[in-house]
């Protein structure tokens, strides 16, 4: 299977991440030899393996479901790009 | 005492209670060292003001007698850590200006012992790396310096943290190993570092990469450091869910130095291809000190080895794909400008384009494609059953009765910085090749300096032991580190 360029400009939409049009063959190229290189994995014979999910054979914690912290929203806003009256800025989302 | 920042924990510790030394004295050595070493790119905050006060503390605690090992000890805290009311970006331009306001779990309980902090050390971004070449400080450089004076990679992620600790700027440094990010380094630059026991840190306040395999641990210039360091960083943590629920045993204690009868496994599937003859010796070597200190060593044979490297770039950057999904401009960090008209969207896009290095765009785009619609069966759940069979070998081999596992920690020394072609992705994973099965099993495994290359370069072995007993580990990597008697220090050219 080999990452066409309409494939990286969709897991680079998909990501997130702005790429060039003229950067998108270049992109297609490195994923394709990643993939290729992950594909060893095909040679082993997983039938009856279970997908691990956690490294220790441990129950993964409960606690008490109840408010342990909170009322610090200026602590949380002090790193904001742009925060107004209480509330993360953000562009225009709803026309 | 001339140059007390070359002390050893140990040593310092000891001189401290005695008397013959303040944290204060100590604490300025270190800042002197720092100061003389900006060609090193080691620290990339400093923290000289913290250093003195937290300094003094030390020293009205060792007055009251109410000292802990770590009290007054310095230390470089790798980027990764969010440190409160220090820049915090794990060596990305993407968290540029973000300034904690809360403290990782493993700092305060560093603080709490009375460990003191002496800056923010260079990493790879998002630890994502094995050169520290993708730092958006540029690369540390290891003090180790090669043939004619050509500058050498310390190794990642932790290279900061490893180059520091070998130029005698700090006494000990944090660091996280995801595949290798402690190890790897340690054995580039001639130093100690430990991976524990997946659990055995908190990982609370530690900026994510691959959260089933991130662990924290000491990177030092001793096994009885790391044993040091090590008691201080672990905890029972109910921030992090997957912190184990267990006491934090006294690791120096475990240093007998008696390793009589225990089986220590030589896995075949290591002997790889190609590997250079010195590190082929090396190992050799290595388990022949451990013979000769009475364990007994054992062919053994872990068949699913080969498949790590792939299974671990299927597994990784699918969880930092998802961990990385915070960095939006919106909460902390960098906000690309926009033009008139663009959106939110456009927003996230320019804004993660522009703050995420190469490596790091790379990663995230693997790790969103293998969890795709249609690629999730084929790529990631294929990669964590391939995950199980690696622990099932590592299981099977503890059930044999075989105590630890001694193995390579490197393919090769430390190399030039610049020389590994950034276009070839694969060709630098295939650092990491002895490494990140450890990752994948969450078992503890700790480097240890052992010989020289031709060049006079460190190499290192690495022992892997059973989960949660890393005082068993640290004991036999203490006969390894005594037996090898490696004592070379890089010539002082920064």
């Amino acid at each position: 299977m080999s990452i066409t360029e309409d494939q990286a400009r969709k897991v680079a939409h998909l990501a997130r991440i702005a790429v060039d049009e003229d950067a998108l063959p270049a992109l297609a190229r490195e994923l394709d030899s990643i993939l290729q290189f992950m594909d060893q994995l095909n040679e082993v014979d997983v039938e009856g393996i279970e997908p691990m999910t956690g490294v220790t054979p441990m129950r993964l914690k409960r606690r008490e479901d109840v408010v342990s912290s909170g009322g610090m929203a200026d602590r949380i806003l002090s790193n904001a790009p742009d925060a107004r009256e209480g509330f993360f800025a953000v562009p225009k989302v709803v026309e | 005492m001339t140059d007390p920042n070359r002390l050893t924990i140990a040593d310092a510790r000891d001189a401290l209670a005695r008397g013959d030394l303040t944290a204060v004295e100590l604490t300025e050595a270190c800042l002197t060292a720092i100061e003389g070493a900006g060609t090193l790119n080691a620290f990339v905050h400093h923290t000289p003001d913290m250093a003195r006060q937290m300094a003094s503390a030390a020293d009205a605690r060792l007055k009251a007698g109410d000292a802990a090992p770590m009290t007054g000890i310095p230390v470089g805290i790798k980027d990764v850590f969010c440190v409160k009311g220090v820049p915090s970006q794990a060596g990305s331009r993407i968290l540029q200006g973000f300034v904690p306001e809360y403290e990782s779990t493993v700092t305060r309980n560093l603080w709490t012992a009375g460990a003191v902090m002496l800056g923010k050390l260079n990493q790879d971004e998002f630890a994502m790396g094995s050169t520290n070449e993708s730092s958006c400080y540029g690369p540390a450089v290891n003090p180790w310096r090669g043939a004619g004076g050509v500058q050498l990679t310390p190794g990642g992620s932790s290279g900061g943290s490893a180059a520091a600790v070998a130029a005698d700027l700090c006494l000990g440094a944090t660091g996280t190993d995801t595949g290798g990010s402690i190890r790897q380094p340690a054995a580039f630059t001639g130093t100690v570092g430990l991976k524990p026991t997946y659990g055995r840190v908190s990982r609370w306040g530690v900026i994510a990469y691959a959260s089933s395999l991130d662990q924290a641990g000491p990177m030092t210039r001793t096994v009885r450091d790391a044993a040091i360091m090590l008691g201080a960083m672990a905890s029972a943590d109910p921030q992090d869910s997957t912190c184990a629920d267990l006491p934090v045993p006294d690791f120096e204690a475990a240093l007998t130095g008696d390793i009589r009868g225990k089986r220590i496994g030589i896995p075949r599937e290591y002997r790889m291809e190609g590997m250079p003859d010195a590190i082929d010796a090396l190992w050799r070597e290595g388990a022949d000190m451990l013979r000769d200190a009475g364990a007994e060593i054992v062919d053994i044979s872990l068949p699913h080895t080969k498949y790590a490297l792939p299974a671990y770039y299927v597994i990784a950057p699918a969880e930092a794909s998802s961990n990385l999904a915070r960095y939006d401009g919106v909460r902390y960090g960098h906000r690309a400008s926009l033009g008139a008209g663009e959106g939110i969207t456009r927003m996230y896009e320019k804004t993660r384009a522009e703050g995420f290095g190469a490596e790091v765009q790379r990663r995230v785009m693997i790790g969103t494609y293998v969890l795709s619609a249609g690629f999730y069966d084929a790529y990631y759940n294929r990669a964590r059953r391939v995950r199980a069979l690696i622990k099932r070998d590592f299981d099977r081999a503890f059930a044999e009765g075989i105590d630890s596992i001694l193995a390579p920690a490197t393919p090769s020394a430390a190399f030039p910085l610049g020389s590994v072609d950034k276009g070839d992705p694969v060709q630098m994973y295939l650092n990491d090749v002895f490494t990140v099965t450890l990752n994948l099993a969450g078992l503890p495994g700790i480097s240890v300096p052992v010989g020289q290359d031709a060049q006079g370069l460190p190499l290192g072995l690495q022992l892997f032991g059973r989960p949660f007993e890393e005082g068993a580990l640290l004991n036999q990597a203490a006969v390894l580190e005594r037996a090898a008697g490696f004592v070379a220090k890089p010539d002082r050219w920064w």
